[in-house]
């Protein structure tokens, strides 16, 4: 009897063990900014307490990638603003209940501004903006707005249609792949001004797209790319997260782009430019605005003008006009006189979803649920 | 003709990480012990893997080092089950939590490294054959060790001395421990030869075929493979055939994407699970045949004496 105690108990001891190192290593929740000194804090005049900032990430901040470039641009705010903020960030917060949890605790600890990095967290953080009226959130790539909560996007289809025009010029098969995570309006913007893009350098130009319904399976997206590849595409871009369509791109002597953040590193030959966001100039105005007591509402749709988003290193293979084109078209989007989504647009089946000369509102740019002429193929979720 | 070569060629490079896994997992599991660990050891195997290959360059070096990582995870995995008799169910979603847990935390170091190209090699001779060359004979070495280790395990579970003890163990622990066996050290060395061969899996994911690493990169093959064992009513053969058709339908559907063909992707994206259960379900419908190939213990711990 005794020894069959010992034993439950060393069996729950490693048990608990194992449980608590794993937990552990899962959710770790980082103070990000180092805090400064507290003795000297103390013994100094009474100062402003720092402006406390956090920020939920979908993902660990990592290398590459979506999650690395919010925190690029909470790195920013805490460089412009010194030890006038404190920033917190938890990292891998899945979509749903947890969401919901980790912004109400945000909430709870005093921070003054929230940043919820992904769409899945949208009614979380509604509901939570609902219950603590003095917090001020804001929450990325969504369409809800409540009276503390504003909302942020970038139009990163403007680089995908500046990655374009130098896919239809390097294309030799005159075939483009694109590696889609999900069919939401954001993605077909994307695939649709890749291929805009690429026809504005060259009409004959099509594109095949493979769905991966993930955002970031490294495998399963070097796969996709792989089966593009042997369809005949020779220029990739994906709307993942990983560098893996760009390394399957390298593995096979094919083109490919970086994609959120600056991937020339993952591939010497491959790579032919980087479709970045840039958030810190956002976040710095955010948090300025909570600082001054200024901050409102609204919703912010920020692209290659406001400096949120770029097209960045086209690699050395790419054709002088190329370039040149590509700094054309950014130089129109910097002064606002072009458009991407520009009439007449004409989607895969014939119909006419843009007359001509008409530039999109936004209203139309929320809705894209088709593939403009030159995609192959139909939208999985349409009938 | 040639796509469909290539589309041969890419089913075997992806099934080769779910029949490494697959059938060390079957090896365990002769033995009478249900490890659900595989994830774990795997992402653990995966990382060891990446970190030998980023530093050595030599893939053999990472396959090694995935296949030590994998044994030591197993290997506390078993000294648990084995021998404090922890809940195999319990602590094997335990290792799975940690292993995870452990490489993400450790491989925060190489997350965005990246590893040079880790194309195949050609057999020589066999490589320009029409066909069969691209479809067949320009793999990673990794994939036609995968073929000859089904063959291996074949032979030592069903025609080897060795084997027949293995599977005494797996079937009555007890009629095994009255003979004069060690049952606990014998399962403790399957256990971690599966592990070992998990850590491999999770190494050629993460140098080979990814070739890079983050968080959770084997993306729940751990899972299938364990999934694979069970609906191949524990023949090797039949692993292997599962594997290769799970990465084949992965495959055949990203093709039929980029073809443009009708189907919904979600349905798409099924089709791997679904044709897998539904093909080894059907081959293995036979009540008989899984009593027989059924380790009687699996899953049940063993007390000597009791």
């Amino acid at each position: 009897m005794f020894v069959e105690r010992k034993r439950a108990l060393m069996k729950a001891a490693a048990l608990s063990a194992l449980a608590v190192a794993a937990l552990a290593g899962c959710s770790k929740k980082e103070e990000a900014a180092p805090a400064p000194a507290p003795a000297a804090s103390a013994a100094a005049a009474p100062k402003a307490e720092p402006v406390k900032v956090a920020f939920v990430y979908i993902w660990t901040a990592g290398d590459a990638g979506w999650t690395f470039a919010h925190d690029l641009g909470r790195k920013e705010v805490e460089a412009e603003f010194g030890d006038k903020v404190k920033t917190t960030i938890v990292e891998k917060v899945p979509e749903g209940a947890d969401a919901e949890r980790v912004i109400r605790d945000l909430a709870a600890q005093g921070n003054k501004i929230i940043f919820a990095t992904s769409f899945g967290y949208m009614e979380s953080m509604l509901k939570v903006a609902s219950e603590f009226p003095d917090v001020k959130f804001e929450h990325a790539t969504g369409y809800k707005t409540a009276p503390n909560m504003g909302i942020y996007d970038s139009k990163f289809y403007e680089p995908a249609y500046l990655a374009g025009i130098v896919a239809g010029k390097m294309t030799k098969t005159n075939t483009l792949g694109f590696v889609g995570s999900f069919p939401i309006p954001e993605v077909l913007r994307n695939i649709n001004a890749f291929t805009l893009g690429a026809q504005s350098v060259n009409p004959k130009v099509k594109t095949k797209v493979v769905w991966v319904s993930t955002w970031s399976d490294p495998p399963k997206e070097g796969d996709a790319a792989q089966s593009l590849i042997n369809g005949g595409a020779d220029v990739l871009l994906q709307n993942t997260d990983s560098t893996a369509v760009l390394q399957t791109a390298e593995k096979n002597g094919k083109y490919a782009f970086g994609w959120d953040s600056d991937m020339s590193a993952f591939a010497a030959k491959a790579h032919l430019g980087s479709a970045v966001a840039n958030w810190g100039g956002y976040y710095k105005q955010a948090v300025k605005s909570v600082i001054d007591g200024t901050w409102k509402t609204d919703r912010t749709v920020w692209g290659v003008k406001e400096g949120m988003n770029d097209f960045i290193k086209p690699a050395d293979v790419v054709p002088a006009d190329i370039k040149a084109k590509v700094d054309e078209v950014k130089a129109g989007l910097k002064a606002g006189t072009f458009e991407v989504f520009t009439g007449p647009i004409v989607d895969n089946a014939g119909k006419e979803r843009l007359a001509k000369d008409t530039k999109a509102d936004q209203a139309w740019k929320d809705k894209v649920d088709f593939y403009v002429k030159g995609v192959e193929g139909k939208i999985p979720s349409s009938k | 003709m040639n796509e469909i070569a290539l589309l041969i060629a890419a089913t075997l490079a992806s099934g080769t990480t779910l029949a490494m896994a697959g059938l060390g997992l079957l090896l365990n599991e002769k033995a009478g012990v249900l490890n659900l660990g595989a994830e774990g050891m795997m992402l653990v195997g995966a990382l060891a893997g990446f970190g030998a290959a980023y530093a050595s360059g030599n893939d053999w070096a990472a396959f090694a080092a995935g296949a030590a990582a994998g044994a030591v995870m197993a290997m506390v995995f078993g000294v648990l089950v084995i021998w404090l008799n922890t809940n195999q169910y319990a602590t094997g979603l335990a290792l799975t939590l940690f292993g995870g847990g452990l490489s993400a935390f450790v491989g925060v170091n190489f997350a965005g490294k990246t590893l040079g190209d880790r194309g195949g090699v050609g057999i020589p001779g066999l490589a320009d054959v029409p066909f069969f060359g691209p479809a067949l004979f320009r793999q990673h070495p990794m994939t036609y060790i995968a073929i000859a280790l089904m063959f291996a395990l074949g032979w030592f579970l069903y025609r080897s001395r060795s084997g027949l003890v293995l599977r005494g163990v797996g079937e009555s622990p007890e009629s095994a421990h009255a003979l004069g066996y060690r049952v606990r050290w014998i399962r403790l060395g399957a256990v971690m030869a599966g592990g070992a061969l998990c850590g491999i899996a999770g190494a050629y994911l993460s140098v080979v075929r990814a070739p890079l690493w983050v968080e959770g990169v084997t993306a729940g093959s751990g899972w299938i493979a364990l999934a694979l064992t069970t609906f191949a009513t524990w023949r090797p053969a039949r692993v292997l055939l599962g594997a290769y058709l799970f990465g084949g339908v992965t495959m055949l559907q990203f093709y039929l994407q980029g073809e443009g063909v009708e189907i919904a992707s979600q349905l798409l994206a099924m089709l791997p699970y679904l044709s897998t259960i539904v093909v080894l379900a059907l081959i293995s419908r036979n009540p008989a045949w899984i009593r027989i190939n059924m380790p009687a213990s699996l899953g049940r711990p063993f007390h000597p004496g009791s």
